[in-house]
Formats: C-alpha cells, structure tokens, sequence
C-alpha cells in the first residue's frame, strides 16, 4: 500500500485514527475561536476578565502559557542529556519565583493599575526604561516565536517526511490562521484545553516509558551502566541521578561554584527575571477580578508546575537509555535522521520515545499534545508582539493620535510580519543542537537586567528616571560580552577566552547583568535627579500606603484561600521536592 | 429585548462556553476513542511492554471527561448584573 511505503520514510507512523485525534483538537479550537468572534463577545470578556473563574483556571492559563515548545522540548532534551539536574529549572527557578511574583509583586503590578509590564515601566522610569523594555520584549518573542515554530515545523517533518523548510512554511501558515481565527479572547480557553491534552499526552508515555525499562531501579542501573561505557561523553551516573550539586549542568568543576550558579544565576537572576516581569505570563494575573485572585494566579498555578517535570524531564531520560537512536546521541555518535532530517539530535528524544512505547491511539493523543502545545506557545509570542509594536511602540512614539481601527489594522500586519519573521529566527534555531542553551542565553540577555530594574525600583525611590534606562542597556550589554567571551554560547562569535559554556556560561551572564544593572542604576541615580515626591504611589513600597497592597477581604477568608499562606504551602512541598532527589 | 430572555441566553451561552463543559466533552471524545481502539485494534504490546495502553488511558479519560462534565453541569455558573461588562 502506498500509505504504508510514505509512512516507512518517516520518525513516526501515524494512521487514521491518530489523524482523526488531531483533527478533533483542531475542530475544538477552531470552534472555540469562531463563536468567539461571533459577537458573543460579551460573555467571553465576561470569562476572561476572570470575574467568576475559578483560581485553577487562571493558574492553568498561567502555567500553561509557558508550557510549549521551550518546556516540553527543551526539558526532555535537558534530561536526556543531563539527568535529573534539569529539575532545577522547576523546583529553583520557576516555582520560588513564581512565589515571588504572587507574594512580593503583584500588589505592585495590580495596585498600579497599568495594563501591561512596559506600562509599569513608563509609569516608574517613564520613556528611555520604557522603550528598552518594549524593544527587547518584542525581539526576544520574535526569537522565542521562532523555536516554536522550529520545533512545530520538525514534528510535521517527523510525522508527513516534509523537508524542515517546506514544513517551516506549512506550520507558519497554520499558526497565523488559528491566531486570526481564534484571536485573543479564545487565548484563555486554548490555554487550559491544551493543559489537559498535554498532561494526557505525557503522562502516559511517561508511565508506559518506565514500565518498559523496568521502573525506576530499572532506568537508575541503565544510566549506571551506560555512563560506566562511555566516561568521555557522557556525565557519570551520579551527577544525573542526583539533582545536587548540578555539576552536568553547570558544566563548573567546583560543586560549591556550581550551587552558586544555579542558585544566584539561574534560579534568582534568570527565573525570577523571566516569571516575575514576562508580559505574556504576567498579563494572566493581571486579568484577574481582585488583588487577591491576582496574586493567587501564580501561587496556583505553582502546584501543578512543581509536577511538570515527572512528565517532561523524565521522558527524556527514560529516552537516553530506551531509545537506540539517542542513547548512540548521548554517546558522542552521529545519527542520521532525527525530526529535522538533518541528524538526531536530543530535542527528538520525546518524538523518538513516542514511537517507541505507544500504540496507535495514544501516539495521535501525544502528537495532538505537542502540536497543541507549540502553536499555542508560537500563538501567543506572536500576540503578544503585535500588542507591544502596536501600542507600546508605534503608537506611543512613531505615529501617534490615529482611530482605533488603525492601530488594530497595524496589529494585524504585525503579526503577519512576525510570523515572516518567526521563519527565519527557526532557521537559525535550527543551528543549536540543544534549544534550552540558545533560550537561556537570551533571557539572560533581556530578562535577568529586568528583574534588577524592578527591585529596585519597586523598593528604592530614590532611583531616577535616567538610572531605570542605562542600568537595563547596561546590564544587557554585559550578559552579551560573557557570551562573547565564553565558548561556543553564542554560536560562532564567542571567542572562548571564559571557559565556560552550555548553561553554566548563561548563568553567568545572567549574573553579571544583574550585577552591573544594580551597580549602574545605583551610582545614576546618586547623581540625576529623583522623580517628584508624590509621583510614586502606588509603584514604590514606601511610597504606597499599606492598604493597597492587600486585599480586605483575606482577613475573613480561610486560610488556603489567602495568596501568602498557599505560597509558604507551595514553598514547602518544593523543598521536600529538593531534598527527596 | 427583555432582560429576562437575555439573561436565559447568556446562561445558555455561558454553559456552552463553560471551560469545564470544553474540558470534558474534549477528553470524554477521546476516552471514547481509545477505549474503541483499546477494544478492537491491535494492542500493540511490544511497544507498551504488556498492559493494553489505549484502554486504560481510554477508560481514565472518559472517567475525567465525564467528571467534568458533571461539575460543570451540577455547579453552574451564574452571570452576575449581564451587560455591566461591556467593553469600549
């Protein structure tokens, strides 16, 4: 049969009724975003304003916004490659920050009343900190955007045996009709649905995965044995069997320094940098109907996050030992294949596992999840961009005082050029044999001088307008000449003098922007003039009067429907987390 | 329009769009499915290494999908002051 012969060229042989799987998803969302655009607009701002959601969906929504291709993906490569040092990423990044911004910053974000991030910064720093902030967000969701797309266009690859350019187009093409048709206000909906589809997805290949190794014991004494075969190329068993000190991860000799780096660099700098000042993730709370519900979004969203791991760091490493094609990876070969057709690389370690553990059935259930998960990831880069060009940029300082329809015309055309765009970034993604190193090296650029800016401009009122700017340019040029300097971080322009890379030289650079941010901002600020007094409440802690900071109504509530109870809660089932691997 | 016929409307809408209705009949569809594949296809047991896979997760689906629907059905949500949301 000719099906059979097409199918026999590809990573993964799908039949019919995993394409009717995929095509209900599609029917669903597409039907989701056409009544929503039917003038039933109304009812669906009523949801998404969150006035009667329950907190579990906006926790989802939040969770879930970041849950696409840089998690799923990237995570499961990370494990393949590393072991159990990725949960750092979960259990010392996302989750104390996550804390954070419910417990610290929210009130800050919802008290102020400012619709988005770059707001907040034109209200504290007003225009030079502003169109820093704008600039960078909207170029690092055009690259972001653009490994989604990537990874979009190798599972069509994977599954119709297109070449990666031809599929590249055909995902784009995709992705720009499910934003026109589903549109914003059907965003929330996709968000949550998609959850549910990739935790039914996942879960079961992770069950099915271990099952076949042989359990836990199993997969522990496969590592064991196959770090004990191939001690040049791959970590010893130890250092992925155990999350501490992290050394594979880090790539320091030293434990202590790399406890350090993972602490200070990726978990203070980098994660809070990006859960704390994101637009895309941030806006989720922000929608929210109280300050009280704003600041549980993330504390939340929180639980469920903490468990992502179990269903994509360990995949991956289930992968490394079950799969030939990548533990022979692992082993410093060079396989041809992979989902790009140009080499296996550990990105495919989850398509490869699906293929190797699930039936027919469930494998169309685990492509629908990946599928699900990147455009939505993609959908929501791209909308996000098209909303700060738009409004933060172009009509605040190119083309001011025109009709509305304009700007949304403008938006539009944004987003096709975004999408045009997003093509060329994925080539480029393409050239990084593991994704997570090339995303982490651009949140330190962009991400960890942010969370720098808004500390201390949150807590020190003292710091000006002028200090607010040149401490983020600053910052960002400092997390770019650790990755020039370092090895290999930035492709081939880094010269290698540091001998650092991987992750270890992007928490670096995430630390040294952070740094030279505070270092810059403070010594400004001692010598350009303060913003008048008065001009800060609600934007700076001391400067802002304790009642609005707080919700009136937790004082009568019980105590697991109060933000900062849950996160001390959260905070403690992460530390058992930490201590148990 | 009578605000009793638009607040049936919107409750009808509301019910429609009801995440937790979306969620269910989303996973109950594919429980469906699944259990069916579970039934009548090939099990495929060298790759899942023995439990028939499409019928578990087939059956634990439907059981979550209709779990859903059921929350949603028996804990409706209820629109307060319709029309006080309006935007623009």
């Amino acid at each position: 049969m000719q099906a059979s012969i097409l199918a026999a060229d590809t990573l993964i042989q799908a039949n019919a009724v995993d394409y009717l799987l995929i095509a209900i998803y599609f029917a669903f969302v597409l039907g989701i975003g056409f009544l929503a655009s039917r003038g039933m607009s109304n009812s669906v701002d009523f949801f998404l304003s969150g006035r009667s959601l329950p907190a579990w969906v906006t926790g989802l929504a939040f969770i879930s916004a970041n849950l696409g291709a840089v998690e799923i993906m990237g995570m499961s490569a990370t494990g393949a490659q590393l072991g159990l040092p990725t949960v750092h990423y979960f259990w010392i990044g996302a989750i104390p920050a996550m804390l954070f911004l419910g417990v610290v910053m929210m009130p800050f974000y919802y008290g102020s009343k400012v619709r988005s991030v770059p707001e907040f910064m034109k209200r504290r720093f007003g225009t030079g900190a502003h169109l820093v902030n704008a600039l960078s967000f909207a170029i690092a969701q055009l690259l972001i955007a653009g490994i989604n797309l990537y990874l979009l266009g190798s599972i069509v690859h994977a599954l119709l045996g297109w070449p990666l350019w031809l599929a590249l187009i055909v995902a784009a093409v995709i992705v720009l009709s499910y934003i026109t048709l589903g549109g914003l206000k059907a965003a929330i909906y996709n968000e949550v649905l998609q959850f549910f589809v990739i935790v039914a997805a996942l879960l079961p290949l992770t069950i099915l995965g271990l099952h076949r190794v042989g359990g836990w014991d199993g997969l522990t004494s496969k590592i064991e044995k196959a770090a004990a075969a191939n001690p040049d190329t791959i970590a010893p068993a130890a250092d992925q069997l155990n999350s501490w000190p992290g050394a594979a991860l880090t790539g320091f000799n030293s434990d202590f320094l790399s406890v350090v780096g993972i602490v200070f660099g990726l978990g203070f700098v980098l994660s809070f940098g990006y859960w704390t000042t994101n637009f895309v993730e941030v806006q989720r709370a922000m929608a929210a109907d109280s300050i009280s519900a704003a600041r549980k979004t993330p504390i939340i969203g929180a639980f469920p996050k903490m468990f992502v791991p179990f269903i994509t760091i360990f995949p991956g490493m289930i992968a490394a030992v079950l799969v030939t094609e990548i533990a022979r990876t692992k082993a410093g070969e060079a396989v041809p294949g992979g989902a790009s057709g140009e080499g296996v690389t550990y990105n495919d370690s989850l398509l490869y596992l699906m293929a190797e553990v699930l039936p027919n059935g469930l494998l169309g259930l685990a492509i629908t999840g990946l599928l699900a998960a990147f455009m939505a990831g993609m959908a929501a880069n791209v909308s996000a961009f098209n909303t700060v060009v738009s409004f933060d940029i172009i009509q605040e300082y190119i083309i001011k005082d025109r009709p509305d329809d304009f700007y949304v015309k403008l938006g539009r055309w944004a987003t096709v050029a975004a999408t045009a765009i997003a093509i060329f970034t994925a080539v480029l993604a393409s050239n990084f044999s593991n994704i997570m190193d090339y995303l982490q090296t651009l949140f330190g650029f962009f991400n960890a001088p942010l969370f720098a800016t808004f500390i201390l401009g949150m807590f020190w009122k003292r710091m000006t307008a002028t200090a607010g700017w040149t401490g983020l340019v600053s910052g960002t040029l400092a997390a770019v000449l650790v990755g020039i300097l370092a090895e290999g971080t930035l492709g081939g322009l880094s010269v290698g003098v540091l001998p650092l890379s991987g992750q270890g030289a992007s928490f670096v650079a995430a630390g040294a922007a952070f740094v030279v941010d505070i270092v810059v901002s403070v010594i400004v600020s001692l010598v350009t003039a303060p913003k008048p007094e008065g001009s800060l409440k609600g934007l700076v802690y001391s400067e802002t009067p304790k009642e609005d900071l707080v919700d009136a109504e937790d004082a009568g509530r019980p105590w697991f429907e109060r933000p900062v109870p849950l996160a001390g809660v959260a905070l403690v089932l992460v530390i058992i987390l930490n201590v148990i691997f | 329009m009578s605000t009793d016929t638009n607040k049936g409307f919107l409750a009808t809408l509301l019910s429609l769009f009801d995440i937790r209705n979306v969620i269910g009949a989303l996973l109950a569809v594919y429980g469906i499915i699944l259990l069916l594949m579970g039934l009548f296809a090939d099990p495929e047991v060298e790759k899942t290494g023995g439990p028939n896979a499409n019928l578990w997760a087939g059956i634990i689906l439907l059981v979550i999908g209709a779990a859903f629907i059921a929350w949603g059905v028996l804990r409706p949500v209820v629109p307060d002051a319709p029309g006080s949301h309006e935007e623009e």
